[in-house]
């Protein structure tokens, strides 16, 4: 079983501050992180290998200093990593770079065959998620996203039983191996990992791959040349204003909640505008 | 079957950094342990980084280190409710290579340092937090950690773990110590744009000033608090000895409170935005308190052998020393496989012959004395204040007759034989 895990360096969102002059990310402000929903997909890689047995590799692009979020794949418990690092590949949009992962995981499989293919639900950075499913539909395998559970893998007969959370409840799939998973973060527990996988992760040298080292690239798809996306404008969302607490027994609380809502009709015209 | 090493560092601060360092570079197999989420991440000092100390593990390291500005002015304060005492140093000389001393923000500095020592081939491991020494016939043989497999194995275990060092205590190395023998330090980093902070300080292009007050910023308590310039920030904190924290009923962010309000703190301060607040202990024990440094198989380094001077606010420089000198006994020990007490004892003896513990022995009282003499900070600090003030007064009096009025009130209040008793007992304390 060969699983490889996308990972993607990202500002620590919770801290990072917004220029306010500019609308951008003041990245300086924010220590860079391991995507937190990468670490659930390089988690759900090792659970699975415990279970399947084989390699799991971890494929990231981003600056040389990405190589941080493959050696924190490497503590987790993944096998191997590698990094595409390039001035090519900068400026890209989720087109340009899921074409750009797409031919490194082709190289890596020429040399193993990949059986799952596992990305976190979106980036904390940018919220899209459309990485993910851009891999699969490159590769031409199903792209299965929200996934809270993988139940079976039977690599003999190269299938996966699934969990995808839906808005009401779950909905249960099965799917062809090779395939690819976006998680959600339930689906797992980041373990606190072993002290013999940290000192692998310290001594670990993620294999680093520019533009040339990729075969069959079109230049053209990759950076910001091949990035047809267009930020228009950037903005924090509006500080909200402190809401009421309502305090007493449940009763009390009711009746203040029924006052409010008769007072302030304007709540509830939000619902009606939506239905 | 658990990793063995030839050297396992327990923390990666100054001292544990630079004895990592210095093992790495001598080809030693070196672990750096590290509980935080990076080296930095939990280290907290005012901000001044020694030259020399540095000087002596990376050569012209000013040329790469993340440094905040050399420091060219060097001022202290005496201060009272309203008014302030003053003097100092500037001098350019301090400006230009090779520096004297530097202000720093940490959590970037100790990062620097400690992938210095990766780059000599240490390995790094963060977010690991060792429970204890693994001790095997009366002699340390690895440490365990709290992660799953935890255990690690070296030939010596060099103990960096800070003040109050639990792993030394486990051995038996020390007891707890004393609420006099800690001192309680908050700070906060204040941004503030730097041409603001030239203005304010009277300062070009990067240069930087300290300033260390006395007196009525630890409101009269035995301890000191500082107000350094960064790049684009400030650094001013606040610290007494836990003893007097207790005594006097402060809570320590009250007083640095106190301390950002005060009349002549205020002006520099106006403006800036808090972007830090950071609070540790600091050993200042000092001569007295030095634990056992040296055992069978581990030796203690930096701030878990209480190697601090708060009378100059030296201490990284002193962990730095210390680890480096700890790295040449193991290397020592290494070539004759011998890592016995006996054999790491060279640790001791080069510490014991270094500035490090002949400065701390020089003020081995001080901190006593003035803990337990209160007078000094309580009394003398208001009364230089109010004689300066008298004296530069104009308002017809002679200038003879001042300095009659200036000595007959200083006596007048105490007498004259209890001065004398005070002045001797300070210059005994700090010769």
């Amino acid at each position: 079983m060969h699983i490889v895990v996308c990972v993607k360096q990202v500002p620590d969102t919770k801290i990072i501050k917004i220029n306010p002059k500019t609308n951008t990310l003041d990245r300086r402000s924010a220590p860079a992180i391991l995507n937190p929903y990468d670490a659930h997909a390089v988690q759900e890689a090792v659970k699975i290998k415990n279970k399947t047995g084989g390699t799991i590799s971890v494929l990231s692009m981003g600056p040389p200093q990405a190589v941080a979020v493959i050696k924190k794949s490497v503590e987790i418990g993944a096998d191997q990593g590698f990094l595409i690092s390039d001035r090519a590949f900068a400026g890209a949009d989720t087109l340009a770079t899921s074409y750009a992962l797409s031919k490194a995981l082709e190289k890596i499989s020429k040399d193993k065959p990949i059986d799952l293919v596992i990305c976190g639900k979106h980036a904390i950075d940018g919220d899209t998620g459309q990485v993910g499913p851009g891999i699969a539909r490159r590769l031409d395998i199903p792209p299965i996203t929200n996934v809270i559970e993988v139940s079976e893998v039977n690599k003999e007969e190269k299938y996966v039983h699934i969990k995808r959370k839906q808005i009401n409840g779950y909905e249960v799939i099965q799917s062809q191996l090779p395939c690819l998973l976006t998680v959600e973060k339930e689906i797992n527990d980041i373990e606190y990992a072993p002290l013999p996988n940290m000192i692998n992760a310290a001594r670990y040298e993620p294999i680093i791959w520019s533009v040339n080292d990729l075969e069959d690239v079109d230049k053209t798809q990759l950076g910001l040349k091949g990035s047809p996306t267009i930020v228009g404008k950037m903005f924090s969302p509006p500080k909200l204003e402190g809401g009421k607490r309502l305090e007493g027994t449940a009763d009390e609380q009711v009746g203040q909640l029924m006052e409010v809502l008769l007072e302030r009709k304007d709540l509830l015209k939000l619902k009606t505008a939506n239905s | 079957m658990p990793e063995k090493f030839d050297v396992i560092v327990v923390g990666a601060g100054p001292a544990g950094t630079s004895c990592a360092y210095s093992c790495a570079k001598n080809g030693l197999k070196v672990l750096l342990i590290e509980r935080g989420e990076y080296p930095g991440s939990k280290n907290v000092m005012g901000g001044v980084l020694y030259r020399k100390q540095m000087e002596d593990i990376i050569p012209e390291f000013w040329k790469e280190a993340p440094l905040e500005r050399p420091v060219v002015e060097q001022r202290f304060w005496m201060m009272d409710k309203e008014s302030v005492v003053q003097f100092g140093y500037k001098g350019l000389e301090w400006a230009v290579e090779p520096y004297n001393n530097f202000t720093v923000l940490r959590a970037q500095f100790d990062q620097w340092f400690a992938q210095k020592a990766v780059e000599q081939g240490a390995l790094l491991i963060n977010e690991t937090v060792v429970t204890e020494c693994i001790v095997e016939n009366g002699k340390v043989i690895g440490v365990r950690t709290d992660r799953p497999d935890g255990e690690a194995f070296a030939d010596v275990v060099v103990l960096a773990d800070g003040v109050n060092s639990l792993l030394s205590k486990q051995l038996g190395f020390h007891r707890e110590f004393r609420p006099d023998e800690v001192a309680l330090t908050v700070m906060e980093v204040i941004n503030l744009p730097k041409d603001k902070i030239n203005e304010r300080f009277n300062l070009e292009g990067n240069h930087g000033t300290t300033i260390e007050i006395f007196g009525d910023s630890t409101k009269g308590n035995l301890g000191t608090a500082f107000l350094y310039t960064n790049k684009d920030s400030l650094n001013i904190g606040v610290g007494t000895t836990l003893s007097s924290m207790i005594k006097a009923k402060l809570k320590p962010y009250e007083l640095l409170d106190y301390l950002k309000k005060h009349p002549m703190v205020r002006p520099y301060l106006e403006g800036g935005e808090s972007a830090e607040y950071l609070a540790h202990l600091i050993p200042e024990g000092g001569f007295h308190s030095v634990p056992r440094v040296a055992g069978n198989g581990v030796l203690v380094v930096g701030d878990a052998a209480q190697l601090v001077n708060a009378i100059h606010r030296e201490g990284s420089n002193m962990a730095m020393a210390s680890g480096q000198m700890a790295a040449e006994a193991i290397v020592e020990a290494k070539k004759d496989g011998d890592f016995s007490e006996k054999s790491l004892n060279r640790y001791k003896e080069a510490l014991y012959g270094s500035f490090i513990i002949k400065d701390l022995e020089k003020y081995k009282d001080a901190a006593h004395t003035f803990e337990k003499y209160p007078q000094y900070f309580k009394e003398y600090l208001p009364m230089m204040n109010q004689a300066m003030s008298k004296f530069f007064t104009v308002d017809g009096t002679p200038k003879k007759e001042k300095q009659k009025q200036i000595m007959r009130s200083v006596t007048a209040e105490k007498g004259t034989l209890k001065v004398m008793q005070d002045i001797y007992r300070a210059w005994k304390a700090v010769k």
